[in-house]
Protein backbone atom coordinates (compact mmCIF):
# COMPACT_ATOMS: atom_id res chain seq x y z
CA UNK A 1 0.00 0.00 0.00
CA UNK A 2 2.58 2.27 0.78
CA UNK A 3 4.12 1.87 -2.51
CA UNK A 4 0.62 2.84 -4.17
CA UNK A 5 0.93 5.67 -2.34
CA UNK A 6 4.60 6.57 -3.63
CA UNK A 7 3.64 6.25 -6.81
CA UNK A 8 1.01 7.79 -6.94
CA UNK A 9 3.28 10.78 -5.32
CA UNK A 10 5.80 10.20 -7.75
CA UNK A 11 3.79 10.53 -10.61
CA UNK A 12 1.74 13.25 -9.45
CA UNK A 13 4.75 15.19 -9.01
CA UNK A 14 6.79 14.61 -12.19
CA UNK A 15 2.92 15.32 -14.23
CA UNK A 16 2.77 17.81 -11.72
CA UNK A 17 5.76 20.69 -13.48
CA UNK A 18 3.74 19.90 -16.91
CA UNK A 19 0.67 21.48 -14.62
CA UNK A 20 2.96 24.13 -13.75
CA UNK A 21 3.31 24.87 -17.24
CA UNK A 22 -0.48 24.61 -18.55
CA UNK A 23 -1.18 26.35 -15.73
CA UNK A 24 1.00 29.76 -16.96
CA UNK A 25 -0.43 29.20 -20.47
CA UNK A 26 -4.34 28.62 -19.73
CA UNK A 27 -4.47 30.45 -16.59
CA UNK A 28 -2.55 33.17 -16.25
CA UNK A 29 -1.86 34.05 -20.08
CA UNK A 30 -5.36 33.17 -21.32
CA UNK A 31 -3.69 31.25 -24.28
CA UNK A 32 -5.24 27.28 -24.45
CA UNK A 33 -1.86 25.96 -25.93
CA UNK A 34 -2.30 22.79 -27.47
CA UNK A 35 0.77 22.27 -28.44
CA UNK A 36 1.65 20.77 -24.99
CA UNK A 37 0.17 17.30 -26.25
CA UNK A 38 3.45 17.57 -29.16
CA UNK A 39 6.11 19.21 -26.80
CA UNK A 40 5.43 16.31 -23.69
CA UNK A 41 6.42 13.81 -25.69
CA UNK A 42 9.09 16.20 -27.24
CA UNK A 43 11.22 16.26 -24.03
CA UNK A 44 10.37 12.21 -23.55
CA UNK A 45 12.01 12.01 -27.19
CA UNK A 46 14.92 14.55 -26.94
CA UNK A 47 15.76 12.59 -23.64
CA UNK A 48 15.90 9.30 -25.22
CA UNK A 49 18.07 10.00 -27.66
CA UNK A 50 20.38 12.19 -25.84
CA UNK A 51 20.60 9.12 -23.16
CA UNK A 52 21.19 6.68 -26.05
CA UNK A 53 23.99 9.13 -27.15
CA UNK A 54 25.43 9.14 -23.51
CA UNK A 55 25.11 12.23 -22.72
CA UNK A 56 24.47 12.90 -18.65
CA UNK A 57 20.94 12.77 -17.52
CA UNK A 58 20.79 16.09 -16.26
CA UNK A 59 22.13 17.63 -19.24
CA UNK A 60 18.89 15.54 -21.21
CA UNK A 61 16.67 17.75 -18.75
CA UNK A 62 17.99 20.85 -19.59
CA UNK A 63 18.09 20.18 -23.14
CA UNK A 64 14.47 19.34 -22.89
CA UNK A 65 13.92 22.16 -21.71
CA UNK A 66 15.55 24.11 -24.05
CA UNK A 67 13.99 22.72 -27.02
CA UNK A 68 10.63 22.84 -25.24
CA UNK A 69 10.94 26.51 -25.18
CA UNK A 70 12.04 26.69 -28.78
CA UNK A 71 8.61 24.65 -29.61
CA UNK A 72 6.67 27.73 -27.22
CA UNK A 73 8.34 30.29 -29.76
CA UNK A 74 7.31 28.77 -32.39
CA UNK A 75 3.71 28.34 -31.40
CA UNK A 76 4.11 32.02 -30.19
CA UNK A 77 5.47 33.03 -33.22
CA UNK A 78 2.70 32.07 -35.44
CA UNK A 79 0.18 33.61 -33.30
CA UNK A 80 1.76 36.78 -32.87
CA UNK A 81 3.57 37.64 -36.05
CA UNK A 82 0.56 35.85 -38.48
CA UNK A 83 -2.09 36.29 -36.23
CA UNK A 84 -2.65 32.67 -36.52
CA UNK A 85 -5.92 32.10 -33.65
CA UNK A 86 -4.64 30.56 -30.09
CA UNK A 87 -6.25 27.26 -30.87
CA UNK A 88 -5.21 26.66 -34.15
CA UNK A 89 -1.11 28.17 -34.01
CA UNK A 90 -1.42 25.11 -30.88
CA UNK A 91 -2.95 22.52 -33.26
CA UNK A 92 -0.52 23.11 -35.88
CA UNK A 93 2.81 22.77 -33.76
CA UNK A 94 1.29 19.57 -31.94
CA UNK A 95 0.80 18.14 -35.47
CA UNK A 96 4.11 18.98 -36.52
CA UNK A 97 5.61 17.93 -33.55
CA UNK A 98 4.88 14.21 -33.97
CA UNK A 99 6.67 14.00 -37.03
CA UNK A 100 9.57 15.94 -35.32
CA UNK A 101 9.22 13.35 -32.17
CA UNK A 102 9.17 10.36 -34.98
CA UNK A 103 12.48 11.63 -36.69
CA UNK A 104 14.50 12.43 -33.26
CA UNK A 105 14.11 8.96 -31.86
CA UNK A 106 13.82 7.56 -35.38
CA UNK A 107 11.19 5.28 -34.25
CA UNK A 108 7.81 4.98 -32.36
CA UNK A 109 9.15 4.06 -29.13
CA UNK A 110 12.98 3.88 -27.47
CA UNK A 111 13.18 1.51 -24.14
CA UNK A 112 15.86 3.12 -22.14
CA UNK A 113 16.27 0.16 -19.65
CA UNK A 114 19.68 -0.22 -19.33
CA UNK A 115 20.85 3.60 -19.73
CA UNK A 116 21.80 5.62 -17.35
CA UNK A 117 18.73 7.79 -15.89
CA UNK A 118 18.42 10.63 -13.20
CA UNK A 119 17.16 7.94 -11.06
CA UNK A 120 20.37 5.64 -11.75
CA UNK A 121 22.17 6.21 -8.29
CA UNK A 122 21.19 5.34 -4.60
CA UNK A 123 18.62 8.09 -3.72
CA UNK A 124 15.08 7.47 -3.94
CA UNK A 125 13.47 8.64 -6.76
CA UNK A 126 10.99 10.23 -4.57
CA UNK A 127 13.24 12.32 -3.29
CA UNK A 128 14.67 13.55 -6.88
CA UNK A 129 11.56 14.06 -7.94
CA UNK A 130 10.53 16.41 -4.88
CA UNK A 131 13.29 18.42 -5.58
CA UNK A 132 13.11 19.52 -9.13
CA UNK A 133 9.25 19.46 -8.85
CA UNK A 134 9.72 21.74 -6.25
CA UNK A 135 12.80 23.56 -7.38
CA UNK A 136 10.67 24.25 -11.00
CA UNK A 137 7.89 25.31 -8.57
CA UNK A 138 9.61 28.47 -6.31
CA UNK A 139 11.49 29.19 -9.88
CA UNK A 140 8.06 29.88 -11.21
CA UNK A 141 6.69 31.77 -7.99
CA UNK A 142 9.51 33.82 -8.05
CA UNK A 143 9.56 34.78 -11.49
CA UNK A 144 6.01 35.91 -11.53
CA UNK A 145 6.77 38.15 -8.81
CA UNK A 146 9.48 39.95 -11.44
CA UNK A 147 8.83 43.30 -13.27
CA UNK A 148 8.63 40.85 -16.36
CA UNK A 149 6.27 38.75 -14.51
CA UNK A 150 4.08 41.35 -13.89
CA UNK A 151 3.73 41.89 -17.05
CA UNK A 152 3.10 38.25 -18.34
CA UNK A 153 -0.05 38.42 -15.96
CA UNK A 154 -0.76 41.51 -17.25
CA UNK A 155 -1.23 40.11 -20.64
CA UNK A 156 -3.84 37.83 -19.50
CA UNK A 157 -5.37 40.36 -17.93
CA UNK A 158 -5.87 43.65 -19.86
CA UNK A 159 -3.23 43.24 -23.09
CA UNK A 160 -3.88 46.88 -23.70
CA UNK A 161 -2.35 48.13 -20.03
CA UNK A 162 1.09 46.31 -21.49
CA UNK A 163 0.65 48.23 -24.77
CA UNK A 164 0.61 51.35 -22.77
CA UNK A 165 3.53 50.45 -20.67
CA UNK A 166 5.41 50.77 -23.72
CA UNK A 167 5.87 47.02 -24.22
CA UNK A 168 5.12 45.26 -27.07
CA UNK A 169 2.69 42.21 -25.97
CA UNK A 170 3.77 40.04 -28.79
CA UNK A 171 6.92 39.17 -26.61
CA UNK A 172 5.53 38.85 -23.30
CA UNK A 173 3.22 36.05 -24.81
CA UNK A 174 6.02 34.08 -27.08
CA UNK A 175 8.20 34.00 -23.77
CA UNK A 176 5.76 32.89 -21.60
CA UNK A 177 4.60 29.65 -24.04
CA UNK A 178 8.25 29.24 -24.18
CA UNK A 179 8.40 28.80 -20.23
CA UNK A 180 5.37 26.98 -20.33
CA UNK A 181 6.42 24.72 -22.87
CA UNK A 182 9.98 24.35 -21.69
CA UNK A 183 8.26 22.95 -18.18
CA UNK A 184 5.95 20.56 -20.48
CA UNK A 185 8.94 19.50 -22.15
CA UNK A 186 11.53 19.15 -18.71
CA UNK A 187 8.07 16.99 -17.11
CA UNK A 188 8.04 14.55 -20.91
CA UNK A 189 11.85 14.37 -20.17
CA UNK A 190 11.46 13.35 -16.11
CA UNK A 191 8.36 11.22 -17.51
CA UNK A 192 11.23 9.18 -19.82
CA UNK A 193 13.37 8.58 -17.84
CA UNK A 194 11.05 7.27 -14.29
CA UNK A 195 9.16 5.26 -16.67
CA UNK A 196 12.10 4.16 -18.59
CA UNK A 197 11.07 4.24 -22.32
CA UNK A 198 9.69 6.70 -24.58
CA UNK A 199 6.98 6.45 -26.85
CA UNK A 200 5.90 8.78 -29.39
CA UNK A 201 2.25 8.47 -28.00
CA UNK A 202 2.68 9.49 -24.89
CA UNK A 203 1.54 13.34 -25.30
CA UNK A 204 -1.94 12.08 -26.10
CA UNK A 205 -4.31 13.74 -23.61
CA UNK A 206 -1.70 15.46 -21.81
CA UNK A 207 -3.81 18.68 -22.43
CA UNK A 208 -6.88 17.47 -21.16
CA UNK A 209 -4.70 16.11 -17.81
CA UNK A 210 -3.18 19.66 -17.17
CA UNK A 211 -6.65 20.88 -16.90
CA UNK A 212 -8.34 18.42 -15.17
CA UNK A 213 -5.37 18.82 -12.37
CA UNK A 214 -5.55 23.07 -12.46
CA UNK A 215 -9.92 22.94 -12.39
CA UNK A 216 -9.36 19.99 -9.45
CA UNK A 217 -6.89 22.30 -7.07
CA UNK A 218 -8.77 25.44 -8.11
CA UNK A 219 -11.89 24.16 -6.65
CA UNK A 220 -10.72 22.41 -3.50
CA UNK A 221 -8.80 25.23 -2.50
CA UNK A 222 -11.56 27.61 -3.12
CA UNK A 223 -11.68 30.75 -1.47
CA UNK A 224 -8.37 30.20 0.14
CA UNK A 225 -6.42 33.07 -0.61
CA UNK A 226 -3.32 32.42 1.31
CA UNK A 227 -2.36 29.05 -1.02
CA UNK A 228 -0.34 30.31 -4.05
CA UNK A 229 -1.73 28.71 -7.14
CA UNK A 230 1.11 27.20 -8.10
CA UNK A 231 1.12 25.12 -5.05
CA UNK A 232 -3.15 24.60 -5.76
CA UNK A 233 -1.76 23.11 -9.28
CA UNK A 234 0.62 20.86 -8.03
CA UNK A 235 -1.93 19.19 -5.51
CA UNK A 236 -4.56 19.12 -8.46
CA UNK A 237 -2.18 16.89 -10.15
CA UNK A 238 -1.69 15.17 -7.27
CA UNK A 239 -5.45 14.65 -6.95
CA UNK A 240 -5.64 13.74 -10.31
CA UNK A 241 -3.04 10.98 -10.61
CA UNK A 242 -5.12 9.23 -6.91
CA UNK A 243 -8.43 9.56 -8.51
CA UNK A 244 -7.15 7.35 -11.66
CA UNK A 245 -4.79 5.41 -9.44
CA UNK A 246 -8.38 4.19 -7.77
CA UNK A 247 -9.99 3.93 -10.92
CA UNK A 248 -7.44 1.49 -12.39
CA UNK A 249 -7.76 -0.14 -8.90
CA UNK A 250 -11.73 -0.71 -9.45
CA UNK A 251 -10.59 -2.74 -11.85
CA UNK A 252 -11.07 -0.44 -15.11
CA UNK A 253 -8.35 -1.45 -17.46
CA UNK A 254 -5.51 1.19 -17.92
CA UNK A 255 -7.27 2.12 -21.39
CA UNK A 256 -9.99 3.35 -20.23
CA UNK A 257 -8.36 6.31 -18.60
CA UNK A 258 -8.41 8.57 -21.04
CA UNK A 259 -12.11 8.38 -20.99
CA UNK A 260 -12.02 8.89 -17.20
CA UNK A 261 -10.26 11.60 -17.77
CA UNK A 262 -12.62 13.57 -19.47
CA UNK A 263 -15.51 12.05 -17.80
CA UNK A 264 -13.80 13.76 -14.69
CA UNK A 265 -12.93 16.84 -16.60
CA UNK A 266 -16.24 17.00 -17.79
CA UNK A 267 -18.07 16.52 -13.93
CA UNK A 268 -15.88 19.24 -12.60
CA UNK A 269 -16.55 21.93 -15.28
CA UNK A 270 -20.00 21.08 -15.55
CA UNK A 271 -20.33 21.81 -11.55
CA UNK A 272 -18.48 24.72 -11.86
CA UNK A 273 -20.48 26.28 -14.58
CA UNK A 274 -23.80 25.23 -12.86
CA UNK A 275 -23.16 27.81 -10.57
CA UNK A 276 -22.12 30.10 -12.53
CA UNK A 277 -25.39 29.77 -14.31
CA UNK A 278 -27.25 30.29 -11.50
CA UNK A 279 -25.73 33.35 -10.74
CA UNK A 280 -26.21 34.91 -14.28
CA UNK A 281 -30.28 33.36 -14.35
CA UNK A 282 -30.83 35.47 -10.79
CA UNK A 283 -29.21 38.74 -12.22
CA UNK A 284 -31.18 38.95 -15.68
CA UNK A 285 -34.81 38.45 -13.04
CA UNK A 286 -33.50 41.16 -11.94
CA UNK A 287 -32.97 42.77 -14.50
CA UNK A 288 -36.92 42.60 -15.66
CA UNK A 289 -36.82 40.91 -18.59
CA UNK A 290 -36.81 37.13 -19.05
CA UNK A 291 -37.39 34.84 -21.75
CA UNK A 292 -40.49 32.83 -21.76
CA UNK A 293 -40.85 29.24 -23.34
CA UNK A 294 -44.10 28.71 -25.54
CA UNK A 295 -45.54 26.39 -23.15
CA UNK A 296 -45.57 29.36 -20.31
CA UNK A 297 -47.58 31.67 -19.34
CA UNK A 298 -46.35 34.92 -18.39
CA UNK B 1 4.04 70.22 -29.68
CA UNK B 2 1.60 67.70 -31.38
CA UNK B 3 1.14 68.49 -35.29
CA UNK B 4 -1.60 66.72 -37.13
CA UNK B 5 -1.34 67.34 -41.29
CA UNK B 6 -3.94 66.90 -43.98
CA UNK B 7 -5.02 63.44 -42.18
CA UNK B 8 -7.65 61.58 -44.14
CA UNK B 9 -9.16 57.82 -43.17
CA UNK B 10 -11.80 55.93 -44.44
CA UNK B 11 -13.37 53.40 -42.85
CA UNK B 12 -14.61 50.15 -44.85
CA UNK B 13 -13.26 51.35 -48.13
CA UNK B 14 -14.79 50.48 -51.19
CA UNK B 15 -17.76 49.27 -49.57
CA UNK B 16 -21.35 50.06 -49.31
CA UNK B 17 -20.73 50.75 -45.43
CA UNK B 18 -17.95 52.96 -46.62
CA UNK B 19 -17.25 55.84 -44.06
CA UNK B 20 -15.45 59.23 -44.24
CA UNK B 21 -14.66 60.10 -41.42
CA UNK B 22 -11.60 62.83 -42.10
CA UNK B 23 -10.54 64.33 -45.32
CA UNK B 24 -7.80 66.68 -45.03
CA UNK B 25 -8.12 67.49 -41.34
CA UNK B 26 -5.12 69.42 -39.53
CA UNK B 27 -4.28 70.63 -35.92
CA UNK B 28 -1.85 72.13 -34.21
CA UNK B 29 -1.62 71.29 -30.19
CA UNK B 30 0.22 73.86 -28.31
CA UNK B 31 2.72 72.52 -25.42
CA UNK B 32 0.52 72.74 -22.60
CA UNK B 33 -2.63 73.30 -23.92
CA UNK B 34 -5.69 71.39 -22.43
CA UNK B 35 -8.13 71.00 -25.39
CA UNK B 36 -11.48 69.74 -24.62
CA UNK B 37 -13.08 68.36 -27.65
CA UNK B 38 -16.97 67.75 -28.37
CA UNK B 39 -19.06 66.75 -31.17
CA UNK B 40 -21.56 64.30 -31.70
CA UNK B 41 -21.39 60.48 -32.18
CA UNK B 42 -19.46 59.84 -35.12
CA UNK B 43 -17.90 62.87 -35.61
CA UNK B 44 -14.38 61.55 -35.56
CA UNK B 45 -13.74 62.41 -32.07
CA UNK B 46 -12.60 59.21 -30.76
CA UNK B 47 -11.28 58.27 -34.02
CA UNK B 48 -8.76 61.13 -33.63
CA UNK B 49 -7.49 59.94 -30.43
CA UNK B 50 -7.07 56.48 -31.92
CA UNK B 51 -5.05 57.65 -34.99
CA UNK B 52 -2.85 59.58 -32.60
CA UNK B 53 -1.93 56.69 -29.91
CA UNK B 54 -1.72 54.26 -33.00
CA UNK B 55 -4.54 51.80 -32.42
CA UNK B 56 -5.49 52.84 -35.89
CA UNK B 57 -3.63 53.80 -39.09
CA UNK B 58 -4.44 56.74 -40.95
CA UNK B 59 -4.80 56.33 -44.46
CA UNK B 60 -2.59 59.65 -45.27
CA UNK B 61 -1.44 62.83 -43.79
CA UNK B 62 1.71 63.64 -40.83
CA UNK B 63 1.32 63.20 -37.23
CA UNK B 64 4.66 64.60 -35.11
CA UNK B 65 5.56 64.78 -31.82
CA UNK B 66 7.75 67.25 -30.82
CA UNK B 67 8.84 68.08 -34.81
CA UNK B 68 9.62 64.07 -34.60
CA UNK B 69 7.19 62.08 -37.35
CA UNK B 70 5.22 59.61 -35.51
CA UNK B 71 3.30 57.71 -38.17
CA UNK B 72 5.29 54.79 -38.46
CA UNK B 73 6.15 54.39 -34.87
CA UNK B 74 3.60 51.08 -33.69
CA UNK B 75 1.02 51.86 -30.64
CA UNK B 76 3.56 50.42 -28.12
CA UNK B 77 6.52 52.69 -29.04
CA UNK B 78 4.00 55.87 -29.11
CA UNK B 79 2.88 54.75 -25.75
CA UNK B 80 6.34 55.55 -24.33
CA UNK B 81 5.36 59.56 -24.83
CA UNK B 82 1.23 59.42 -25.07
CA UNK B 83 -0.81 58.10 -22.02
CA UNK B 84 -4.26 57.20 -22.28
CA UNK B 85 -7.11 56.68 -20.58
CA UNK B 86 -10.46 54.95 -21.40
CA UNK B 87 -14.01 55.07 -20.72
CA UNK B 88 -13.82 51.64 -19.79
CA UNK B 89 -12.51 51.50 -16.35
CA UNK B 90 -11.59 48.27 -16.72
CA UNK B 91 -9.38 48.54 -19.48
CA UNK B 92 -6.55 51.04 -17.14
CA UNK B 93 -5.57 48.14 -15.00
CA UNK B 94 -4.93 45.13 -14.70
CA UNK B 95 -7.97 43.53 -12.94
CA UNK B 96 -6.25 40.10 -10.97
CA UNK B 97 -3.37 42.01 -9.59
CA UNK B 98 -3.10 44.10 -6.76
CA UNK B 99 -3.12 47.79 -6.48
CA UNK B 100 0.16 47.73 -4.95
CA UNK B 101 1.40 45.79 -7.96
CA UNK B 102 -0.47 47.98 -10.51
CA UNK B 103 1.30 50.95 -9.65
CA UNK B 104 4.50 49.17 -9.36
CA UNK B 105 4.21 48.45 -12.92
CA UNK B 106 2.89 52.16 -13.69
CA UNK B 107 5.68 53.41 -11.84
CA UNK B 108 8.31 51.54 -14.04
CA UNK B 109 6.92 52.73 -17.32
CA UNK B 110 9.79 53.52 -19.45
CA UNK B 111 12.21 51.30 -18.04
CA UNK B 112 13.55 47.96 -17.96
CA UNK B 113 11.22 45.68 -17.50
CA UNK B 114 14.09 42.75 -15.96
CA UNK B 115 14.01 39.87 -13.86
CA UNK B 116 14.30 42.21 -10.57
CA UNK B 117 11.42 42.03 -7.96
CA UNK B 118 8.60 43.81 -9.14
CA UNK B 119 6.96 45.38 -6.01
CA UNK B 120 10.01 47.34 -4.14
CA UNK B 121 9.44 48.70 -0.58
CA UNK B 122 10.98 52.16 -0.96
CA UNK B 123 8.16 53.07 -3.39
CA UNK B 124 5.19 51.88 -1.12
CA UNK B 125 5.39 55.32 1.17
CA UNK B 126 5.43 57.52 -2.28
CA UNK B 127 2.42 54.94 -3.62
CA UNK B 128 0.46 55.55 -0.53
CA UNK B 129 1.13 59.40 -0.36
CA UNK B 130 -0.23 59.57 -3.79
CA UNK B 131 -3.53 57.61 -3.54
CA UNK B 132 -4.68 59.36 0.05
CA UNK B 133 -4.12 62.73 -2.07
CA UNK B 134 -7.62 61.25 -3.61
CA UNK B 135 -9.43 60.79 -0.01
CA UNK B 136 -11.10 57.78 -1.97
CA UNK B 137 -9.80 55.46 0.80
CA UNK B 138 -7.79 53.09 -1.70
CA UNK B 139 -4.05 53.74 0.51
CA UNK B 140 -5.65 51.45 3.00
CA UNK B 141 -6.35 48.65 0.24
CA UNK B 142 -2.54 48.59 -1.48
CA UNK B 143 -3.24 44.62 -1.36
CA UNK B 144 -6.70 44.71 -2.57
CA UNK B 145 -7.28 42.99 -6.15
CA UNK B 146 -8.41 45.97 -8.56
CA UNK B 147 -11.11 43.84 -10.12
CA UNK B 148 -12.77 44.06 -6.97
CA UNK B 149 -12.41 48.49 -6.68
CA UNK B 150 -15.51 50.40 -8.22
CA UNK B 151 -15.75 51.88 -11.56
CA UNK B 152 -14.76 55.10 -9.70
CA UNK B 153 -11.99 53.85 -8.13
CA UNK B 154 -10.67 51.97 -11.09
CA UNK B 155 -10.80 55.07 -13.24
CA UNK B 156 -9.02 56.80 -10.49
CA UNK B 157 -6.15 54.53 -10.22
CA UNK B 158 -6.41 54.20 -14.26
CA UNK B 159 -5.47 58.28 -14.37
CA UNK B 160 -2.79 57.96 -12.14
CA UNK B 161 -1.25 55.01 -13.28
CA UNK B 162 -1.52 56.96 -16.98
CA UNK B 163 0.08 59.99 -15.58
CA UNK B 164 2.94 58.52 -12.74
CA UNK B 165 5.12 58.47 -15.65
CA UNK B 166 4.90 62.46 -17.04
CA UNK B 167 3.98 61.46 -20.60
CA UNK B 168 4.10 64.18 -22.84
CA UNK B 169 0.70 63.78 -24.21
CA UNK B 170 -2.23 62.74 -22.18
CA UNK B 171 -5.15 61.12 -24.51
CA UNK B 172 -8.76 61.05 -22.17
CA UNK B 173 -11.39 59.25 -24.21
CA UNK B 174 -14.32 60.06 -22.94
CA UNK B 175 -12.99 58.77 -19.53
CA UNK B 176 -15.80 59.72 -16.77
CA UNK B 177 -18.66 59.11 -19.30
CA UNK B 178 -18.82 55.09 -17.36
CA UNK B 179 -19.35 57.29 -13.86
CA UNK B 180 -22.53 58.31 -12.07
CA UNK B 181 -22.23 62.47 -11.57
CA UNK B 182 -20.57 62.81 -8.40
CA UNK B 183 -17.53 60.49 -9.11
CA UNK B 184 -17.51 62.09 -12.10
CA UNK B 185 -16.72 65.55 -10.91
CA UNK B 186 -14.19 63.68 -8.53
CA UNK B 187 -12.35 62.24 -11.69
CA UNK B 188 -12.59 65.68 -13.25
CA UNK B 189 -11.36 67.49 -10.59
CA UNK B 190 -8.22 64.79 -10.25
CA UNK B 191 -7.79 65.71 -13.89
CA UNK B 192 -7.68 68.88 -13.80
CA UNK B 193 -5.15 68.89 -10.97
CA UNK B 194 -3.00 66.48 -12.06
CA UNK B 195 -2.75 68.64 -15.74
CA UNK B 196 -1.48 70.96 -13.94
CA UNK B 197 0.77 70.22 -11.76
CA UNK B 198 2.43 67.85 -14.34
CA UNK B 199 2.01 70.24 -17.47
CA UNK B 200 0.89 67.28 -19.04
CA UNK B 201 -0.60 68.93 -23.14
CA UNK B 202 -4.12 66.89 -22.53
CA UNK B 203 -6.89 65.97 -25.07
CA UNK B 204 -9.89 65.05 -23.31
CA UNK B 205 -13.12 63.88 -25.28
CA UNK B 206 -16.34 64.79 -23.31
CA UNK B 207 -20.08 64.44 -24.01
CA UNK B 208 -20.62 66.35 -20.82
CA UNK B 209 -20.85 70.03 -22.17
CA UNK B 210 -20.12 72.00 -18.55
CA UNK B 211 -17.24 69.86 -18.60
CA UNK B 212 -15.97 71.12 -21.57
CA UNK B 213 -16.89 74.51 -21.31
CA UNK B 214 -15.13 74.75 -17.75
CA UNK B 215 -12.25 72.60 -18.23
CA UNK B 216 -8.67 73.44 -20.05
CA UNK B 217 -7.52 76.40 -22.11
CA UNK B 218 -9.26 75.66 -25.53
CA UNK B 219 -12.79 74.02 -26.96
CA UNK B 220 -13.03 71.89 -30.16
CA UNK B 221 -16.38 70.82 -31.76
CA UNK B 222 -15.82 68.47 -34.12
CA UNK B 223 -18.29 67.81 -36.80
CA UNK B 224 -18.30 65.03 -39.67
CA UNK B 225 -14.92 65.26 -39.52
CA UNK B 226 -13.78 68.68 -39.24
CA UNK B 227 -13.36 71.15 -36.47
CA UNK B 228 -16.68 73.76 -36.64
CA UNK B 229 -15.96 75.51 -33.44
CA UNK B 230 -12.03 76.35 -31.74
CA UNK B 231 -12.04 78.43 -28.90
CA UNK B 232 -9.10 79.20 -26.94
CA UNK B 233 -7.55 82.14 -24.00
CA UNK B 234 -9.77 85.05 -23.05
CA UNK B 235 -12.86 83.95 -25.07
CA UNK B 236 -12.61 80.18 -23.75
CA UNK B 237 -13.14 81.70 -20.14
CA UNK B 238 -16.14 83.61 -21.20
CA UNK B 239 -17.98 81.08 -22.79
CA UNK B 240 -20.99 79.56 -21.68
CA UNK B 241 -23.46 76.51 -22.54
CA UNK B 242 -25.88 79.31 -24.27
CA UNK B 243 -22.94 80.96 -26.55
CA UNK B 244 -21.73 78.07 -27.47
CA UNK B 245 -25.08 76.67 -28.48
CA UNK B 246 -25.40 80.02 -30.74
CA UNK B 247 -21.63 79.97 -32.15
CA UNK B 248 -23.37 76.31 -33.02
CA UNK B 249 -26.26 77.93 -34.75
CA UNK B 250 -24.28 80.36 -36.94
CA UNK B 251 -22.55 77.50 -37.92
CA UNK B 252 -25.86 75.23 -39.29
CA UNK B 253 -26.38 72.17 -40.58
CA UNK B 254 -28.22 69.46 -41.21
CA UNK B 255 -28.64 67.28 -37.88
CA UNK B 256 -28.53 70.53 -35.83
CA UNK B 257 -31.82 69.75 -34.28
CA UNK B 258 -30.71 66.12 -33.35
CA UNK B 259 -27.69 67.89 -32.19
CA UNK B 260 -29.55 70.62 -30.23
CA UNK B 261 -31.77 68.24 -28.13
CA UNK B 262 -28.81 65.87 -27.25
CA UNK B 263 -26.93 68.96 -25.35
CA UNK B 264 -29.36 69.91 -23.47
Amino acid sequence: MVDFWISILEQGLIFGVMVLGVYITYKILDFPDLSVDGSFPLGAAITAQSLSLGINPFIALFLSFLVGMVSGAITGFLHVKYKITNLLSGILVMIGLYSVNLRIMGKANMPLFNKTTIFSNNIKPIFIIVIITFIMKLLLDLFLKTKFGFLVKATGDNPKLVTSLGINIGITKIAALMISNGLVALSGSMMAQYQRFSDVGMGRGIIVMGLASIIFGQSIFKGTSFILPTTMALFGSLLYKTSTAFALKLGFPPTDLKLITSVIVIIALAINNKKFSFKGKKLFNIGGGRRVRNSESV
Amino acid sequence: MLEIQNLSKTFNKSTVNEKKVFKGFSLDVKKGDFITIIGSNGAGKSSLLNIISGSIKEDQGYLKLNDKTINKLPEYKRTKHISRVFQDPSLGTSPSMTILENLSMAYNKGKKFGLTMGVSKKNKEYFIKILSKLSLGLEGQLNTKVGLLSGGQRQALSLIMATMSNPELLLLDEHTAALDPKTSKIIVDLTKSIVKEKKITTLMVTHNLNQAINVGNRILMFHQGEIVIDIKGKEKKSLNIDKLMDYFEKIQSKDLLSDRLLFQ
